[in-house]
């Protein structure tokens, strides 16, 4: 395509620009606050000074930094869990039900042995935790895998039937009788509490978000099934043809991202609230759309760009006593998505000067 | 056995009024799916008509230049996906994804103020003379407000515009074969950018309606996923504008029966009632998604495509 009135011209590149993928992002971050402070400037706000605020509020001091390593816990093993699905053109927008769906039975667990020291309790949080985001994920797979049912909807539905249902519980039979009627569980025992790392409220789910990055790593590149997994993703057609049983892959991967969804839930509860509660997740399963989605669904990527967006949750809330409601944080990161999706047009094509009259071609 | 009939009737009424958001929201998702493309922000262009619907209502005291304003958003909410995804061929599911990402961020932004505030100037049921009258169909039909009269109207003449019209036959060429349609000089960029944005202006209007009439107060989030409902109902209705009132009145009858039940004391906990709508939204589209399988009827073919003249 010429450019009309120049003798530039864009085209499509045969291999993605490299040095666009790492530019990209932080353009785009840039773009993102600039039309922010368009909004915060006419609702009467100084945009630098709350920018500045909810940089320091998240990394300027040792108890931002930790907080902002909370939030990144969550957000990384649900992006991971979410990039899996994406990588197959599955999207589970599902990660916010299935995490409370991983928190039902790893609270479960807690409160059916609370006295319990024994050492197979954690481990069984962790598995019924798992097994439940999975299973929540597999009653949109199935129809999905047999029937080609969009799963985009039936996931989000069912986002809102797990919230309903941890609801009727912790405002009904598991509300803890000495709560003052708060809507939450009794406390977890020692046994079924996380092991608290640094001194914060940092907890051993860390080492879950960063283990399920490698793992699903060396799974995606380096095995046959991660193949299978990628080649479906980018060409169903060739997958059908070269034998690959996609039914099956269908319903493994989304039940291993909705597992992984589950097992942030289980931290959450297991590591952060040590107790069931309402309100659990303030929408991580939605942010992590933009986790995976931003890190191109590469699991190692997902790291910093979850503490990224801790980071920016965390800002948030800091600048909440100035009076900027919460949900500036959704915006900025609706708007960083609109600028990235934009911005991978660069990625696919380049500008180049088309030879003047006369030149030779070379 | 008489107040059994009113509360029939009255759950029946309510399915009407409840059906109205998802209806208007649905016929928006229609005419951008039959263009080719696929708009997931519904949720996120409703919030944002129903804020700035109710904004605008509140200071002009009238509820019809609050409509306006909705529309005006709702539209430039489907702008931006316009531009990513037709311009710059961005993925559609998940530009779709953003706009209702960034729709309810922004919603519940300009809209913190608001909170509570409770409009003065919403839209009124006004019976219509005669018409009302009848018996069950006059308080079901004729007894509401302005907007599911407007419905009315709206539904037969877009189910007409899709049908029966040149700019029609046009729309859905452009959604089923867009390179054919290039061919004989349709322009498949000004087509697909009309229709996106009148998507987002109905949308808008869904959202108001629930602003400006049914509740009328804003409250954040207060959709409560009605736009993915909507979504929902295209596949229900198979891309026909006259099969979407039907399916909306259910999904606004299964509201009412849960509002209803909550009322008359029943056993069954709230938050089990608060879940029907969208179990049986799931439920529903597996059937329909399997009967459209059966008969045939798939979406438009060029549904989530965006559509490169160079590799034509």
């Amino acid at each position: 395509m010429i450019i009309h009135g120049t003798r530039l011209a864009i085209e499509k590149r045969l291999i993605p620009s490299s040095s666009a993928f790492i530019v990209i992002p932080f353009i785009s971050i840039f773009l993102a606050l600039l039309v922010g402070s368009v909004f915060l400037y006419f609702s009467g706000h100084e945009p630098a000074a709350v920018y500045l605020k909810m940089f320091k509020g998240a990394f300027g001091s040792r108890y931002g930094i930790t907080e902002t390593v909370v939030k990144a816990i969550p957000l990384t093993i649900l992006g991971l869990g979410v990039a899996l699905a994406f990588r197959m053109q599955l999207w589970n927008i599902g990660g916010e039900g299935q995490l409370y769906m991983g928190a039902f039975a790893a609270t479960w667990v807690a409160l059916t042995f609370p006295a319990g020291s024994a050492w197979w309790v954690m481990p069984a949080m962790i598995l019924l935790g798992m097994l439940a985001g999975g299973l929540w994920a597999l009653l949109t797979a199935v129809p999905r895998a047999l029937w080609g049912v969009n799963e985009i909807i039936t996931t989000l539905m069912l986002n809102y039937v797990a919230i309903f249902w941890v609801d009727y519980l912790v405002y009904g039979p598991w509300k803890d009788p000495a709560g003052f009627n708060f809507p939450l569980t009794a406390v977890f025992s020692e046994a079924a509490t996380l092991p608290g790392l640094f001194d914060s409220r940092i907890h051993a789910g860390l080492f879950f978000g960063v283990a399920a990055a490698v793992i699903l790593y060396m799974v995606i590149y380096h095995t046959r099934w991660g193949y299978e997994i990628r080649v479906t993703g980018e060409n169903p057609a060739a997958a059908r043809y070269a034998g690959m049983n996609t039914t099956r892959n269908i319903l493994l991967v989304m039940m291993l991202s909705g597992a992984l969804c589950g097992l942030a839930g289980m931290c959450e509860v297991s590591g952060i609230g040590h107790r069931l509660q309402h309100g659990l997740s303030p929408g991580y399963g939605y942010t992590a759309i933009i986790v995976a989605w931003l890190s191109r669904l590469n699991p190692f990527a997902v790291i910093p760009v979850a503490i990224l967006f801790g980071g920016l949750q965390v800002g948030g809330f800091m600048v909440q006593t100035s009076g900027i409601p919460s949900s500036m944080v959704y915006m900025l990161q609706g708007l960083l998505l609109f600028f990235v999706l934009g911005g991978e047009l660069l990625t696919g094509y380049r500008l180049t000067r088309l030879p003047a009259a006369g030149e030779a071609i070379k | 056995m008489n107040t059994n009939t009113d509360i029939i009737i009255a759950i029946l009424a309510t399915a009407v009024t409840g059906g109205t958001p998802i209806l208007y929201a649905a016929l928006g998702e229609i005419l951008a799916e039959r263009a080719g493309v696929l708009n997931l922000g519904v949720e996120g262009m409703m919030l944002v008509g129903a804020v700035s619907g109710f904004i605008m209502a509140l200071h002009m005291s009238n509820p019809w230049a609050g409509l306006l304003m909705a529309m005006l958003a709702g539209g430039a909410m489907a702008l931006i996906h316009a531009f990513l995804t037709i311009t710059l061929k961005a993925n559609q599911v998940v530009s779709g994804l953003a706009l209702t990402l960034f729709g309810t961020g922004l919603a519940g932004y300009i809209g913190k103020s608001y909170v509570g505030v409770r409009l003065q100037d919403s839209f009124r049921a006004v019976p219509i003379p005669v018409l009302s009258d009848i018996p069950v169909i006059g308080p079901v039909l004729f007894s509401h407000d302005p907007l599911v009269y407007l419905a009315y109207f709206v539904v037969p003449a877009l189910w007409f515009l899709v049908f029966r019209t040149r700019a029609g036959l046009n729309l859905r060429a452009v959604g089923e074969n867009p390179a054919a349609a290039d061919s004989v000089g349709i322009s498949v960029f000004r087509t697909r950018y009309l229709y996106v944005i009148l998507g987002g202006m109905l949308a808008g209007i869904g959202g108001a309606y629930l602003s400006l009439h049914y509740v009328p107060v804003w409250v954040e989030n207060m959709t409560a996923g009605r736009g993915w409902i909507a979504v929902a109902l295209v596949i229900f209705a198979t891309w026909n504008p006259a099969n979407a009132i039907w399916g909306a009145y259910l999904f606004g009858g299964l509201d009412a029966l849960g509002l209803r039940l909550q009322t008359l004391n029943v056993t069954v906990s709230p938050y089990f009632l608060k879940m029907l709508p969208y179990i049986f939204t799931v439920l529903v589209l597996i059937l329909v998604t399997r009967r459209n399988m059966l008969h045939r009827i798939g979406s438009p073919k060029a549904l989530g495509i965006p559509y490169d003249r160079e590799e034509r």
